[in-house]
């Protein structure tokens, strides 16, 4: 894992999207010094009281988002996540907006990347709607659930479990290994009752590939808890459907991403009304976001030819677990 | 969704108007959005939050964003549609509703192919989103 190993374009955005961490985390330092000094201009009777005032112009971190979020879209399609499961351990861990935004902001982040991706998707039959309606009906339920939780938890609880979520994750990017066509010899009797079976023609080699499912029941309550963790942290829940998919229930690798992919648009949609409704999405850090990482996928699209994925992915996993790490020392308070 | 089209590889008629009808909307949705975006952060259309006090805010937990900046919750945005803050709903809104609007014609389509179990999905599918949409789950908050 040499750093010679990576193309140009995948070295710019290494490089910048460390600068601008480097620079939200100097932003953020700044704004802690001054605490003491602004504290509190106005008070509710209550004891709600606003944030202090680090001197920096409102525009600053809208700016420092589209940018950030631009290159995360890129490094994102590179390193083969969705883009909620970088975005919201990243952001609540390097920005200074609180975690109750940035789980809004990451769900409508996420929910937009898969509503944009979703026709193509399902065009290219690479999304099944037979094999998602059922597991979308599970898992935008639970995510009711999850975000109704993730709401009535204290911030410090969330943030634990957020941060465990995400080095959970990391281990699961490093030992996880899909499989392009899962051999099913029999499908079950679910799956044949709900016509969890199809085809797509791979572009690659214009042969027609042909797919049932298998453990469908044991897939399907899976997609309970994966419900519940997408509406909990607002992740998006990619990283959680395509092993459920591909490896439990024996969907072809393109159609368990793709049809990931199209879950996302179904199951964000209803946790996302849940913290749209509470008032947890903020426009003028939301909008930035979604328009910057839509924006950086399409780059990191163009860019998936010429870059070498493999280092950018164990240098997603170093982030994810140093993000995890931080989120579970704001969740223990040191 | 009949049996010639799942197997050929094609996607099936129901699968196609929902894909057409997600494109538009997506992306007539995220169109609206950058547009009143630019409305909002040029000062167009003035918010109802001023801007300069939006990062006094969303360092705190949302109580104290939707008390101090008297920010209604549920649907209470639509009667602010006028500012600028508010504005951007518009488009926000479009893109969460995406989903529940293109599940609408894939009820029809499943039982005209005799698929009642997935068509009952569907439909429960939209009472899920509408449920979700409508605020009535909105309890809790820390």
């Amino acid at each position: 894992m040499k750093m010679d190993h990576l193309r140009l374009p995948a070295k710019i955005a290494l490089f910048v999207l460390v600068g601008v961490l480097l620079l939200a985390a100097a932003a953020y330092a700044s704004g802690n010094d001054t605490v003491a000094t602004a504290m509190a201009s106005a008070t509710a009777p209550d004891g709600a009281h606003l944030g202090p005032d680090t001197g920096v112009p409102w525009w600053v971190w809208p700016t420092v988002l589209l940018f950030f979020c631009f290159i995360l879209g890129i490094i994102a399609v590179l390193a083969g996540v969705g883009g909620g499961v970088l975005y919201v351990p990243l952001v609540s861990g390097f920005f200074p907006f609180h975690l109750d935004f940035v789980r809004g902001a990451g769900l409508m982040v996420a929910l937009a990347g898969a509503l944009a991706a979703g026709p193509g998707l399902l065009k290219r039959n690479f999304a099944s709607l037979r094999l998602a309606l059922p597991v979308a009906l599970i898992a935008s339920s639970c995510a009711i659930v999850g975000a109704y939780l993730g709401m009535a938890l204290p911030t410090n609880v969330v943030q634990l479990c957020l941060g465990g979520t995400i080095v959970f994750i990391a281990g699961l990017l490093l030992v996880s290994k899909n499989t392009a066509h899962p051999v099913v010899t029999k499908q079950d009797a679910l799956s044949v009752a709900l016509g969890m079976d199809g085809a797509y023609r791979d572009p690659a080699t214009g042969e027609l590939v042909q797919w049932k499912t298998h453990h469908t029941l044991p897939g399907l309550l899976l997609f309970i808890i994966i419900g519940v963790m997408a509406g909990m942290f607002g992740l998006g829940a990619g990283w959680a459907n395509v092993p459920v998919l591909n490896l439990l229930m024996g969907a072809p690798l393109k159609v368990a991403v793709g049809t990931s992919k199209f879950l996302l648009s179904i199951t964000d949609t209803s946790a996302a009304w849940v913290y749209l409704n509470r008032g947890c999405v903020i426009p003028l850090m939301a909008i930035p976001s979604i328009v910057g990482l839509m924006l950086g996928s399409f780059v990191g699209v163009r860019l998936l030819a010429k870059a070498k994925p493999t280092f950018i992915r164990y240098m997603v996993i170093g982030v994810l677990l140093l993000a995890g790490g931080k989120a579970l020392m704001k969740g223990l308070g040191i | 969704m009949s049996e010639n089209a799942k197997h050929d590889g094609k996607a099936s008629p129901a699968q196609i108007t929902y894909a057409n009808m997600l494109f538009y909307g997506a992306w007539s949705g995220l169109g609206i959005l950058v547009l009143t975006y630019f409305l909002y952060i040029s000062g167009i259309v003035p918010p109802h939050v001023p801007l300069k006090e939006i990062p006094l805010l969303w360092s705190q937990p949302v109580h104290t964003y939707l008390e101090l900046g008297h920010v209604p919750v549920g649907w209470g945005w639509l009667a602010l549609i006028g500012q600028g803050d508010f504005l951007n709903f518009i488009g926000i809104v479009i893109l969460a509703s995406m989903t529940l609007v293109c599940y609408i014609p894939l009820i029809p389509s499943l039982l005209k192919h005799g698929e009642k179990a997935l068509a009952t999905m569907a439909a429960l599918e939209i009472l899920v989103l509408a449920l979700a949409a409508s605020g009535l789950v909105n309890g809790g908050g820390h």
